[in-house]
C-alpha cells in the first residue's frame, strides 16, 4: 500500500526520484478518504514550485483539498489524461493516477520526508486522520 | 414549505420542554443596555377593511405602468406578463419552496431551474448557465471577479455604454480587492468600438465588459470586440440588460463572448416597481468550475430515471469556504420561473414576434419623435427599443410637463452623462400602442 521507493508528505503526497525530477501524486489513504475523485485541477506546465506550496486541488463527490508539492521545483510535466479519467487517482494512485513532473531544484530536500515506514507510523498515530 | 405560525399554547409547550419560563430569557446572552425593554412602537392593527382602504390609498400615489403610459427603460421594462405565470407561480408549492438542496423531495423545483438553464443557455449561445444570480449588474460584477480567477489578471475594461449603475457596482465589487477599472468611451454613433478597446487592452486585461443592446439602445458589434479581448489574452463579458432583444439579435456566445450575464426581469415578471430581479450568468463548458452560484444537474438514479440535482458544489461557500467562487449562497428560483414559464409559453417565434414588435414600435416613435420640433436623434446607429432623443428644451422640464399629462417620457441622460444633459432616454415596447406615441409626440410638441 505504501510503497518502499517512495517519499511521504504529512499532506498524504508521494514523491518518486527519477534522476533530476520528481513524479508527484497522491496516497492510497488519500484517495480512499476522498472518495470517488471528479476532477483534478493540474498547475500549468513551467510553473515553479516551493516543497509544500499548494500546486492544485483534487475534488471529490463530498471534498475538495488541496495538493502540496512534496518538494522545490518547476513543473515540467502534468497528468493530462487525468481531465478524461480522473478516476485514475482512486484506481492507479501511484502509477497511471500521478499528478505533476517537477524538476528538482535539491533532491536533498526529500530528506525532510517520511519514507515508507515512517508514513504508515504516521497514519496509525494520526488515526489516520 | 408550510408557513404556519405557533400559537401561544404551542409557545407554552415548547417553553416547558427545553426547561425556560419565557421566551425573553432565550436573549439573556445580549446585554441588559441595548435590550429593548418597551413593546414596539407600531400603530394598532387595523381591521382588513380599514387595511385595504390604506393600501390602495398608498398604492394610488404611484405612477404605475397601467394608469400612465410609460417610455421609461433603462435596465426595467415594460413588459407583457401572460396571466399563465402568477397562475402557476403563486401555487403554495412554487410560492413558498425553498433550496432544493435535497433532492428527494425537490425534483419539481429542480427540473424548473434546469429547465430555465437550458433556455438562458439558448438564448446566449453558451454551454452552461447557473440557477440565476440577484440582478444583471451584480451578476455582471460577478464575472468580473471570475474572469480574474480565470486569467489571473487584474485589468478591467469597461464600455461607458453599460449601464451606469452596473459600472458602478463592479467597483463597489472590485474596489477593495485589487482589480483596476478602465472605461472606454462610446462613439458619436452610440456604440462601442473595438479600436478603443484595443487601445487600451493589453497583457494585463482580465476582461472586456459591454452591454448589447447597450444603455442607449445601440447594438454593439460583438465579434470585433470578441476578437481584440481574445487577442489580448482576456475574456469578452456580454451583459445583456433587455433579453426580449434575443428573440432576434444573435446569441453573444457565436459572436465569441465567453460569459454572458444579465437581467431577466423583462421575460414576464414585471417591473414591480424595480424588483426582485433576475440575474442570469452563463459561460462556456471550459469555465463551469469557475462559475458562481447555484448550478442544476441532470442525471439518471439506480434505475435509470431521469433525475435532477445541485451539483458541482464545490464551488459554493458551504464546500470551499474561502476558496468558494463567490459568497451567493441563493439564488432567484421564483422570479427564474416566472422567467421560464414566459419563454415556454411564448416559445420562439413567440418571443420573435415580441422583439419583432418592439422593434417597430420604436422606429415608429423614433420617427415620429425625431420630426418634432426641437427634438432629434442623438445617435444614428440601429437600436432595439431604446433610444437617445436630444432636445433644445431641458429634458427635466419635458419630463414635468409629460407627467402632468399621465406620461412617463423617459430617462435624464445628464444625471449619468454630463455630455448628454441634453438628452432623453426612451423606451418603447410592445406594451405602448400607436395612440400613446402620437400622444407622447403631441405633448412633446407642447413643451414649452
Amino acid at each position: 500500500m505504501y510503497p518502499a521507493d517512495l517519499k511521504y508528505t504529512k499532506e498524504h503526497e508521494w514523491i518518486k526520484l527519477e534522476g533530476e525530477k520528481g513524479r508527484v501524486g497522491i496516497t492510497h489513504h488519500a484517495q480512499e478518504a476522498l472518495g470517488d475523485v471528479v476532477f483534478v485541477e493540474l498547475p500549468k506546465v513551467g510553473r515553479r514550485l516551493q516543497q509544500m506550496e499548494t500546486f492544485g486541488v483534487v475534488e471529490s463527490v463530498k471534498a475538495v483539498s488541496d495538493l502540496y508539492s512534496p518538494a522545490s521545483g518547476e513543473v515540467v510535466e502534468v497528468n493530462s489524461a487525468l481531465e478524461a479519467k480522473p478516476e485514475m487517482v482512486n484506481n492507479e494512485c501511484y502509477g497511471a493516477g500521478w499528478m505533476i513532473l517537477v524538476k528538482l531544484v535539491d533532491p536533498k530536500e526529500l530528506g525532510k520526508l517520511m519514507d515508507a515506514k515512517g508514513y504508515e507510523a504516521y497514519l496509525a498515530s494520526e488515526g489516520g486522520h | 414549505m408550510r408557513y404556519i405560525p405557533n400559537t401561544n399554547a404551542d409557545c407554552r409547550e415548547m417553553l416547558e420542554a427545553i426547561g425556560v419560563r419565557s421566551a425573553e430569557e432565550l436573549f439573556a446572552d445580549i446585554p441588559a443596555a441595548v435590550r429593548l425593554k418597551r413593546p414596539l412602537r407600531i400603530p394598532p392593527a387595523l381591521a382588513e377593511v380599514e387595511l385595504g382602504r390604506h393600501l390602495r390609498e398608498l398604492a394610488g400615489k404611484n405612477a404605475d405602468a397601467d394608469r400612465y403610459s410609460s417610455f421609461l427603460g433603462a435596465g426595467c421594462y415594460n413588459h407583457f406578463s401572460p396571466a399563465i405565470i402568477n397562475h402557476l407561480v403563486l401555487r403554495g408549492e412554487f410560492l413558498t419552496s425553498y433550496t432544493p438542496y435535497q433532492p428527494e423531495i425537490s425534483q419539481g423545483t429542480l427540473q424548473a431551474l434546469f429547465e430555465y438553464q437550458s433556455l438562458i443557455c439558448l438564448l446566449s449561445g453558451m454551454d452552461v448557465s447557473n440557477a440565476s444570480m440577484y440582478e444583471g449588474a451584480s451578476a455582471t460584477a460577478e464575472a468580473i471577479l471570475m474572469a480574474q480567477r480565470i486569467t489571473g489578471r487584474n485589468e478591467v475594461i469597461v464600455a461607458r455604454a453599460v449601464h451606469p449603475e452596473y459600472r458602478q457596482v463592479g467597483r463597489t465589487y472590485t474596489a477593495q480587492i485589487g482589480i483596476t477599472f478602465k472605461e472606454i468611451p462610446f462613439t458619436e454613433e452610440g456604440v462601442t468600438d473595438a479600436s478603443s478597446a484595443r487601445k487600451t487592452l493589453s497583457d494585463r486585461t482580465a476582461c472586456l465588459v459591454v452591454q448589447s443592446p447597450n444603455f442607449f439602445g445601440g447594438i454593439e458589434d460583438l465579434a470585433p470586440l470578441a476578437e481584440a479581448s481574445h487577442a489580448a489574452g482576456a475574456l469578452l463579458v456580454v451583459c445583456v440588460c433587455e433579453p426580449i432583444s434575443l428573440g432576434i439579435l444573435k446569441p453573444p456566445g457565436e459572436s465569441g463572448a465567453d460569459i454572458v450575464t444579465g437581467e431577466g426581469q423583462a421575460l414576464g415578471t414585471g417591473l414591480n416597481y424595480g424588483g426582485p430581479a433576475l440575474g442570469f450568468f452563463a459561460t462556456r463548458e471550459q469555465f463551469v468550475r469557475h462559475m458562481p452560484g447555484r448550478l442544476v444537474g441532470q442525471t439518471a438514479d439506480r434505475e435509470g430515471r431521469t433525475g435532477y440535482v445541485l451539483t458541482l458544489a464545490t464551488r459554493e461557500q458551504h464546500i470551499r469556504r474561502e476558496k468558494a467562487t463567490s459568497n451567493i449562497c441563493t439564488s432567484e428560483s421564483l422570479i427564474a420561473l416566472m422567467a421560464t414559464i414566459y419563454l415556454v409559453s411564448m416559445g420562439p417565434r413567440g418571443l420573435r414576434e415580441v422583439a419583432l414588435t418592439n422593434l417597430r414600435k420604436t422606429a415608429y416613435a423614433k420617427e415620429r419623435l425625431g420630426k418634432v420640433r426641437g427634438f432629434g436623434l442623438r445617435f444614428a446607429g440601429p437600436t432595439f427599443n431604446e433610444f437617445v432623443l436630444k432636445s433644445k428644451k431641458k429634458p427635466s422640464a419635458i419630463l414635468a410637463h409629460l407627467l402632468r399629462r399621465q406620461i412617463v417620457g423617459g430617462l435624464e441622460l445628464g444625471r449619468f452623462y454630463p455630455e448628454l444633459s441634453d438628452c432623453l432616454l426612451v423606451c418603447t415596447t410592445e406594451q405602448n400602442s400607436r395612440e400613446e406615441i402620437d400622444a407622447l409626440a403631441k405633448a412633446l410638441g407642447g413643451v414649452r
